[in-house]
């Protein structure tokens, strides 16, 4: 395959990979590495490198638009922002001591862990306890826009919530993704902030968080500029594209579909690795 | 796309008021950055898809990146060549430093508002982001 060719197959899979990761709030990396890994035939060290710097590109391009219709919260996402930069920081450590297969069957574990995640179905939350004092005095408690004029809502359990972060850190610098997942989870599930806010709010801290890794990747060799230019342009044009439906869309089913695809590049990329064979 | 929101900024209270605000600064700084950056990852794209259309591709084994283009003033260096692939890593390492200038403008936004306790918390993310960028070439 010459340049030309390569850029162009691998510009397309970005721009599915970016849509389907910002529709579903997981982020265009779950399935960007896999995708360059098992199809391009890519060294994983330079999948992750192009898929860390992709991910700041989904995450700001996606945030500027939820920043201003008012869904994010800042304040949140800068408090549990300490703990994913220093997560990160270990992360992107650890990426260099360990190799690449291994890297390959973790990447696979955490696949099929996000689509347990996102698939599982659970009980709205009825928000009627007390507001928390610890949220309250680190001002957590916020609100967003409804068809129905604006919500508050209270959140729980930070710590929980801080320690779940610091693992989605170390992770997205172990992987080059910027785990939307455990990142939703912590915040949805654990401090119990509304769905639409806890993916609008991971989004803006994936940035900042892929950003405390990739300064580590770029200083290391693993950013190279011919394969990150066709996967970041890519996956910022469908992410761009995600941002803009996702407002107005029922994610249920999509997120189901997307859980599909999420196992079975999971799978591959454990019997891969396994093998040897990244 | 941002004009109806400002409706519901003008009735809130003045904290909230506040928070609206920094968050349209933060979303189009945000903008600007992947923008900015966008092009000229496109721009080096073009020059190097120029030259190179025809070599074929391979990235089956790593060997590292020159030291050129790993380091912040050996990329800024490359670039001013205007070498497609040197061009395209200063594009990336705009889009790196986009979320930085994110961290440290919400720095003076908390200010502003007088949350010390936010103002720190900020400075703690941004020590760790510079470190990452600048001071770790060496560490690792």
């Amino acid at each position: 395959m010459n340049v030309l060719c390569f850029t162009v197959l691998v510009a397309i899979g970005s721009l599915v990979a970016g849509l389907l990761g910002s529709l579903t709030g997981l982020g265009g990396g779950v399935v960007l590495v896999p995708l360059l890994t098992l199809f391009f035939k890519v060294d994983i060290r330079y999948a992750i490198g192009a898929s860390l710097v992709s991910v700041i590109a989904t995450s700001s391009g996606a945030a500027a638009a939820y920043v201003k219709e008012g869904f994010s919260n800042i304040r949140i996402g800068m408090f549990l922002e300490i703990a994913t930069t220093f997560g990160a920081l270990l992360g992107a450590f650890l990426a260099t001591r360990i190799s690449g297969s291994l890297i390959g069957v973790i990447f696979g574990a955490v696949l099929l862990y996000s689509a347990y995640l996102s698939a599982r179905t659970r009980p709205p939350w009825a928000g009627n306890d007390p507001p928390d004092a610890l949220a309250t005095r680190l001002r957590l408690n916020g609100s967003f826009p409804t068809a129905r004029g604006e919500r508050s809502y209270n959140v729980y359990h930070v710590p929980a919530g801080f320690s779940l972060m610091f693992g989605a850190g170390t992770l997205s610098g172990l992987l080059g993704i910027g785990s939307g997942a455990v990142k939703v989870l912590a915040m949805d599930q654990a401090m119990k902030v509304p769905f639409k806010v806890s993916t609008t709010t991971s989004n803006f801290m994936i940035g900042v968080t892929a950003a405390a890794s990739a300064g580590i990747y770029l200083n290391r060799g693993y950013i190279d500029p011919s394969l990150a230019m066709p996967v970041m342009l890519g996956v910022l044009a469908g992410s761009i594209l995600g941002a803009r439906i996702l407002v107005q869309t029922e994610t249920k089913w999509l997120r189901l579909v997307f859980s599909v695809v999420i196992v079975l590049l999971g799978l591959q990329m454990i019997f891969q690795g396994l093998r040897g064979k990244i | 796309m941002a004009t109806s929101q400002q409706p519901r900024a003008a009735v809130a209270s003045g904290t909230v008021w506040s928070d609206r605000r920094i968050e349209n600064i933060i979303g189009n700084l945000l903008r600007t950055g992947v923008s900015v950056s966008a092009l000229i990852v496109f721009c080096g794209g073009v020059i190097y898809l120029f030259r190179h259309a025809g070599s074929p591709a391979d990235y089956r084994t790593f060997h590292g990146e020159p030291a050129d283009l790993k380091t912040v003033p050996g990329i800024i260096r490359d670039a001013f060549t205007l070498e497609g692939r040197g061009l395209i890593q200063l594009g990336l390492l705009v889009l790196i430093a986009t979320p930085v200038v994110r961290v440290a403008f919400s720095i003076w936004g908390f200010a502003a508002e007088h949350d010390r306790m936010y103002v720190i918390f900020t400075i703690i993310v941004l020590a760790t982001l510079l470190y990452s960028l600048l001071g770790s070439g060496s560490a690792f």
